[in-house]
């Protein structure tokens, strides 16, 4: 089965010479949930914003494919009339318009009715007539999230769903993300909860520096002793002496 | 007080005209926030355009028409041949705005090339002359003219706006790009039809104010500048503050003109510009900037 969206050695800079991404490869089959995981800086917002294509004449290299097409260095919405549907780390409402018409322009250019979203959300039809602006954080984000699924995506690109929520918001929005997956739209969710993230995520990247650094399961990366030290806060102590705790070194 | 009502009335009038160029302005500021300073030269341009078809004997109702698509035109030509070019470049604000400096100076090179600088008497089927009497009021008949116009252009740009599909795309488009370009919207269509929108507001400007004055290339500077402090007052991301800042203007200038005497009609509204800016910064309509945390 051939992947539904293929990178090959993507390469991102910034400003011409500040290299963001390098030779990053990946690939994401059809309803599966890619998790990206890493610190602060690691480059994972970059990679969604390539992919979406919108940062201009990036990447300086690689190829990026949506089934089979080249998608890299096309315009933005060229992209997103292909499929593929960026939700940004701060949810990219259109703060002063109402849910309502928020919900309106994710039916850009096509027919359709809002009978599915409100099914999977159906807060946002109680608040049809409220600013976008005035909701809360989880209203937000299933808005956010509601008007992605309103274009049909065939990719998701997910930048920090669950940033501000309380965890009980976060586990409604990370089970409505299994639903659109298990409904056959790949998602790549980009995520500092690694915890989160790789419960729901069947295969993850770990990015450090602009670099993959560990690919796999997220079983395997679960049990990786790196992973568990570094992102899911399980120290590994290999000797113990009485006055020093000597911890394992990482191999990346 | 008659003297009072004729001159508020005369000031309403001249307001109308500075209402529409300011809306243009706001129009283009909000959705591509540039400031375009070719706005007064493009309505020269579609006015001559009307101006050489009346003169031709041809009928209003063909001159209007063509004289809003050529000025609609020119700024689309503009707007995509060089604008969306310069921005995908990544051209700072500064750069667009003197981009739009370099429009103005082709439109005024091709209209006195085409035209000469002669000023001319613009042939118009309303008469400056004729006037209406309003219980103690006297109105020109090309007041009234401007007054249905402006009305009218201004009634247009609410219902585009604020009621069609169009209109949402472009309100979302000038608030959030990004989230409108990953939402597959044409943005670039889109800010095109906002230009094109406003600089038929200025033509329309244009058209009804030439009547009243002779016609040669630079009439529209004064009226752009004004047009310009109008949308400052109104607050400049604000559609209605526009408007408001426009009547505002001419009004203070028509009664600054009869009370204070006529060298202190531009001065003194001025003034009265900068008097409201020192208590309301962001202008009589206008929203204070802010940002969520």
């Amino acid at each position: 089965m051939s992947a539904l969206l293929k990178a090959a050695g993507v390469e991102t800079l910034y400003f011409d010479r500040i290299r963001a991404l390098s030779s990053v490869s990946l690939e994401v089959e059809q309803g599966e949930i890619f998790g990206v995981l890493g610190p602060n800086g690691a480059g994972k917002t970059t990679l969604l914003r390539t992919i979406a294509g919108l940062l201009p004449d990036q990447p300086e290299k690689g190829s990026i494919e949506l089934a089979g097409v080249r998608i890299e260095r096309r315009r933005p919405e060229e992209i997103a009339r292909m499929g593929v549907v960026y939700v940004p780390e701060d949810r990219g409402l259109f703060r002063e318009l109402t849910v309502a018409e928020n919900l309106e322009l994710g039916l850009w250019g096509r027919k359709g009715n809002l009978e599915a979203t409100h099914a999977m959300f159906p807060i946002l039809r109680e608040r049809a007539g409220q600013q976008a602006e005035t909701l809360s954080g989880g209203e937000q984000q299933m808005l956010a999230l509601g008007r992605a699924m309103l274009r049909r995506p065939r990719l998701l690109l997910l930048d920090e769903p669950s940033l501000g929520l309380a965890p009980q918001m976060a586990n409604t929005v990370l089970a409505a993300l299994q639903e659109i997956a298990r409904a056959g739209t790949a998602i790549i969710l980009v995520e500092q909860n690694a915890r989160l993230a790789l419960r729901i995520a069947q295969r993850a990247a770990i990015l450090e520096a602009g670099r993959i650094v560990l690919q796999g399961t997220a079983q395997e990366l679960e049990e990786h002793p790196d992973v568990r030290e570094a992102y899911l806060g399980v120290a590994t102590v290999i000797a113990q002496k009485a006055w020093r705790l000597h911890r394992r070194r990482r191999r990346w | 007080m008659d003297r009072f009502l004729q001159y508020a009335v005369a000031g309403l009038s001249a307001g109308r005209l500075y209402a529409l160029v300011a809306l243009g302005l706001v129009l283009i500021y909000k959705s591509t926030r540039v400031l375009n300073f070719a706005h007064g030269d493009v309505a020269t341009f579609g006015t001559f355009a009307a101006f050489a078809l009346l003169s031709r004997d041809h009928s209003f109702w063909i001159a209007l028409p063509a004289a809003l698509l050529a000025g609609a035109a020119a700024s689309v030509l503009f707007y995509f041949g060089v604008l969306a070019p310069a921005q995908r470049k990544g051209a700072t604000l500064l750069g667009q705005v003197i981009l739009t400096i370099g429009l103005a100076l082709i439109l005024q090179g091709v209209v006195v090339f085409a035209f000469g600088t002669e000023p001319d008497r613009m042939p118009f089927p309303l008469s400056d002359s004729e006037s209406r009497r309003f219980g103690p009021v006297y109105v020109s008949e090309l007041s009234l003219g401007t007054l249905a116009a402006a009305l009218a252009a201004c009634v247009a740009v609410y219902l585009v706006v604020q009621r069609t599909r169009l209109g949402l795309a472009m309100r979302a488009v000038s608030e959030n790009l990004i989230a409108a370009q990953t939402l597959g919207i044409p943005t670039r269509r889109v800010l095109a039809f906002a230009w094109a929108t406003a600089s038929a507001l200025a033509v329309v400007a244009g058209l009804f104010l030439a009547p009243a004055l002779l016609l040669d290339p630079f009439f529209m500077l004064d009226p752009f500048l004004k047009g310009f402090a109008a949308a400052v007052l109104g607050g400049l991301g604000s559609l209605p503050g526009a408007v408001v800042g426009g009547l505002v203007l001419g009004v203070a200038e028509s009664l600054a003109g009869a009370y204070a005497g006529i060298a202190f009609k531009k001065t003194l509204a001025f003034v009265v510009i900068r008097a409201v800016l020192q208590v309301l910064t962001e202008g009589l309509l206008g929203k204070p900037f802010k940002e969520r945390v």
